[in-house]
């Protein structure tokens, strides 16, 4: 759907003080999605964000759109609802690592199972930081935090995997101080049908600083980021001269000029391959780190099965209308 | 049927409560539902319940095997599906055992007598055959060997001798159908169209149906056959409905009524999930009805659905409330309309999953964090659950708040007549929907007669607005952590509540107006009351009773303080240890209040009822 009207950012950033603490990567966030936003082409009152409770989850107020700040771990059953109440509209969920594989890990599960047409926006800071410094479900093993004083003992989920476990059709990741990186893979999240999932890689100032530096630091990124993009080679490095190929089931990185590799032999994105498990593999990936869309494999979405269901239901059913289903079946006059 | 079937003597009766008892597999609840369509088609008023144990195939002949089916057919009003039993039908000693201390002395009991070997009545922990050892001396055992006879008719039919003893049902309803004069013809339609693709059972069906019918003529232990007829109902068009599917009916007519689509987030749940498989059926009616993966998901989906235009609602029983809770106490401060149905049962935790109970009252009213009322209503019956889940859906569309429906396993799974109500005799339903662009809109700015928020929908331009589980703004709903402004919205969340009470109908008072009793439910305990209320009142002439049967409790209605204050005793009868008396104390202390609890996963007999009364009116 196109619109005449023209969008800036700043048409979606509402007139509440943003609050998150100085430095904080979801300001990259906030930017960036109000950034993709003029550009996918829907009005403005037909976008809504709806969150769950943690920091991510203020993301609402800072918009100019309609959005539900709700309770712990709820956001996407509550934005299943939305959609299903109004196809037309662009829902987008805003919800951090504890909120979505925690509190509300059954949730978000059945969202990517299910494929609902969402925009789910992960901010993965590996820490719960509105309740100031408790481990997360993606927390390291062995991470000292306030509830962990001598390291977590509790091994993290890798959401990339997690989700193509429970079927997600849609993943990407992006590191969070990236926000051209981020208005991209969200621009192509809205675009894609069916549970779009972004993992933000998303650095906690206060609780978790520099999680992520040996990944998306400026002086490292080059070496230790892979951005793949669907149809072209994967190819990263300073110098674009490291690739990866297959080696048995595993992946392996290779430099393109030794061992009589060359470009023709790295492996070539293919974001729309159903079978998960090149895409499993890319987002288990320890160095280097994978960034953009893995996967994105159209597939019905849960409201155009259920759009199917009814109209089987439409043409079969005998009874068509309240008053028939009242009189239906067997009644009786009493005179 | 034929003239000669009539030859025997005819006893009229005003009314007979019968029950059907076999295995879970023996097709008790088809016979009983059968027997009760029939008798309503053919003018009685009824009442039934089924009594289905919480295993779906428990070992075959085994004591917690039974699944009964109950109906109270009437020539007069019948408000329950009765107490004691004038009709019992055994289909083997197990099913015996667990039913027969709930028939009348003298009264007759019908039983399989094939089913009674050796290896059944053990399984039913009889040491000897009740059926010969003078057990049941003072019963009127009708012994029929319904197995072998079956058998022997069915013997040309084609059927496997599994589907052929499978039938064996429909001879037990044959025999009923002529102990109670009543024509099978409406079965043989039934069975007609139910395996229509499947010609050699309907003719084993009805073959077995007419071969009951028959045998029970020839039987000289059944020298009489009853009457009862036609019951004096209004005129108009009926038909038999339960409890869960009246209220499923009734979200649908709301939704019709409000013009708006209707939305459905559930999850399943004994004895709850009825409602879910009937708007599952109705899709294409302009119903949503979405299996969420939890029942936390059920309602918070429903609210999304209803931020987002739909008339949104949520079924549940007991422990799938307590798990509702958080996201309910985000609708009481998002202030969206949501109905959560709670269709009781017996607990705490899983307690008695297929029983009935009254015991969610105080969850229903208190079970949130902080401080968040809601209206709480309940159904009646089970065709009252049509009209109280219509103005359940009216009251949270009208007042822009939640709503708890309460009803229970007894009404839920219970049936009776109904006269069919159509949309144009219910009344309007206007919500506070705002779906085009206004000059200086504020999402909290409220109606001043209701203190309804305006319902402004994500696709309105110009209204986007963001609401949260924070405290907001009374105006604007932006976050305000304000502490003057968090009283006065806690004060107005609570006044939008209070103020239903000038929406709603006040207290009625049945039977006597003023005097020595006033006989206090809510609920689906209305038809147990009723009756004995009526049956003391008849014994009793010269004590005034009468019955306040509330269906609004939270707000309570206009008149109660004027109508306790007539009546010398106060009693409240409830499935529970007293919640409703302790919430009537709470808001008219100055009352005297009697209780009457029962925590059995029963309704209320009337013969406890009645001695009840006469304590109370005797000391």
């Amino acid at each position: 759907m196109t619109t005449a009207i023209k969008y800036t950012f700043k048409d979606f950033a509402s007139d509440q003080d943003v609050r998150w603490c100085p430095g904080c990567d979801d300001y990259v966030i906030l930017r960036s999605i109000q950034k993709a936003l003029p550009e996918i082409g829907k009005k403005k009152e037909d976008i809504v964000f709806i969150s769950g409770i943690g920091c991510s989850s203020r993301f609402p107020y800072y918009m100019d759109n309609y959005g539900i700040h709700s309770i712990h771990g709820r956001a996407v059953a509550i934005a299943t609802g939305t959609k299903f109440a109004n196809p037309k509209l662009s829902v987008w969920v805003a919800s951090g690592d504890g909120d979505s594989m925690a509190i509300g890990g059954n949730h978000f599960i059945h969202a990517l199972r299910r494929n609902v047409d969402l925009n789910y926006i992960l901010f993965n800071n590996e820490i719960y930081g509105l309740t100031k410094g408790q481990f997360s479900p993606t927390s390291l093993l062995g991470q000292r935090t306030k509830s962990s004083p001598y390291g977590n003992t509790q091994a993290p989920f890798n959401p990339g995997e997690l989700a193509i476990g429970a079927h997600a059709k849609f993943f990407a990741r992006v590191p969070g101080n990236d926000a051209k990186m981020q208005t991209k893979v969200y621009i192509e999240a809205e675009k894609h049908k069916g549970t779009s999932l972004v993992e933000v890689l998303q650095n906690c100032v206060i609780f978790n600083d520099g999680a992520f530096k040996d990944i998306t630091d400026k002086t490292v990124r080059d070496d230790h980021q892979l951005v793949v993009e669907h149809g072209k080679p994967m190819i990263f490095g300073k110098d674009k001269d490291k690739g990866l190929v297959l080696d048995g089931m595993k992946l392996k990185v290779v430099t393109i000029g030794e061992n009589g590799i060359t470009e023709d032999d790295i492996l070539v994105h293919d974001a729309k391959e159903k079978d998960a498990s090149l895409h499993l593999a890319l987002v288990n990936l320890q160095d280097p780190v994978v960034m953009g869309v893995i996967r994105a494999v159209e597939e019905e979405t849960l409201i155009e099965r259920e759009n199917e269901v009814t109209k089987i239901a439409k043409e079969t059913n005998p009874i068509q209308s309240f008053e028939e289903l009242l009189f239906s079946g067997q009644t009786y006059e009493v005179e | 049927m034929s003239k000669e079937a009539f030859h025997k003597d005819t006893q009229t009766l005003d009314h007979a409560v019968i029950r059907f008892a076999g295995d879970s597999g023996d097709g008790m609840q088809l016979t009983g539902t059968q027997f009760s369509t029939s008798a309503a088609l053919l003018g009685n008023d009824v009442a039934t319940f089924p009594n289905y144990p919480a295993e779906i195939r428990a070992p075959q002949g085994s004591l917690y095997g039974v699944s009964g089916f109950q109906v109270n057919i009437g020539a007069k009003e019948i408000n329950t599906p009765g107490d004691a039993l004038d009709i019992l039908v055994a289909m083997n000693p197990a099913a015996l055992k667990t039913n027969i201390k709930d028939l009348k002395p003298g009264h007759m009991v019908i039983v399989d007598e094939d089913a009674f070997t050796r290896s059944n009545l053990q399984k039913a922990k009889y040491e000897s055959n009740p059926l010969t050892d003078g057990s049941l001396s003072h019963y009127n055992v009708i012994p029929v060997p319904m197995t072998s006879l079956t058998r022997e008719a069915l013997k040309d039919s084609g059927l496997d001798s599994k589907s052929i003893a499978r039938s064996k049902n429909m001879f037990a309803l044959g025999m009923l159908y002529w102990l109670f004069s009543k024509d099978p013809k409406y079965t043989e339609e039934f069975l007609k169209k139910k395996f229509k693709k499947k010609p050699a059972v309907v003719e084993a069906n009805i073959k077995a149906l007419k071969t009951g019918y028959h045998f029970a003529d020839t039987l000289e232990l059944m020298p009489t056959h009853y009457v009862v007829s036609a019951a004096k109902k209004e005129k108009g068009t009926y038909r038999i409905i339960m409890g869960n599917q009246a209220t499923a009916w009734g979200f649908m007519a709301a939704a019709k009524k409000s013009g708006l689509q209707l939305y459905l987030g559930s999850y399943p749940i004994t004895p709850a999930t009825d409602i879910l498989h009937e708007l599952a059926k109705w899709r294409h009616l302009d119903v949503i009805a979405f299996q969420a993966e939890d029942e936390i998901a059920g309602i918070s989906s429903a609210i999304g659905a209803s931020f987002a235009g739909k008339l949104a609602i949520t079924t549940t029983s007991g422990p799938g409330l307590a798990l509702k809770g958080e996201a309910l106490g985000l609708a009481v401060m998002l202030e969206l309309p949501l109905v959560v149905v709670d269709v009781q049962r017996g607990g705490p935790s899983t307690g008695l999953p297929t029983k009935t109970e009254q015991s969610d009252l105080m969850q229903a009213l208190y079970g949130r964090n902080g401080e968040s009322p809601l209206i709480v209503i309940a159904a009646k019956s089970p065709a009252d659950s049509y009209d109280k889940a219509f103005e359940a859906a009216k009251l949270t569309l009208e007042h822009m708040t939640p709503v708890v429906l309460l009803t229970d396993g007894y009404i839920g799974n219970g049936s009776e007549p109904w006269k069919i109500k159509t949309l144009d005799e219910l009344p309007e339903i206007k919500h506070h929907q705002v779906t085009e662009y206004q000059e200086d809109f504020h999402p909290y700015v409220r109606d001043p007669k209701t203190l309804a928020r305006p319902w402004a929908i994500p696709g309105t331009p110009g209204l986007e607005h963001v609401i949260g589980g924070l405290e907001k703004d009374k105006i604007e709903g932006t976050v305000s952590y304000d502490p003057k402004n968090h009283e006065e919205m806690v004060k107005l969340r609570a006044e939008k509540v209070r103020k239903v009470k000038d929406f709603i109908p006040p207290l009625e008072t049945e039977f006597d107006q003023e005097g020595d009793l006033l006989v206090i439910g809510w609920g689906g305990t209305y038809g147990s009351l009723k009756t004995a209320v009526e049956e003391y009142r008849q014994n009793n002439p010269n004590k005034k009773v009468g019955l306040a049967h509330f269906s609004y409790i939270n707000p309570l209605p206009h008149g109660v303080a004027e109508t306790f204050s007539k009546f010398k005793n106060i009693l409240v009868a409830e499935l529970n240890m007293g919640q409703f008396a302790d919430f009537l104390r709470m808001n008219y202390p100055q009352f005297k209040y009697e209780k009457y609890n029962k925590v059995q996963g029963l309704p209320f007999g009337s013969s406890e009822l009645i001695n009840k009364f006469d304590k109370i009116l005797k000391s």
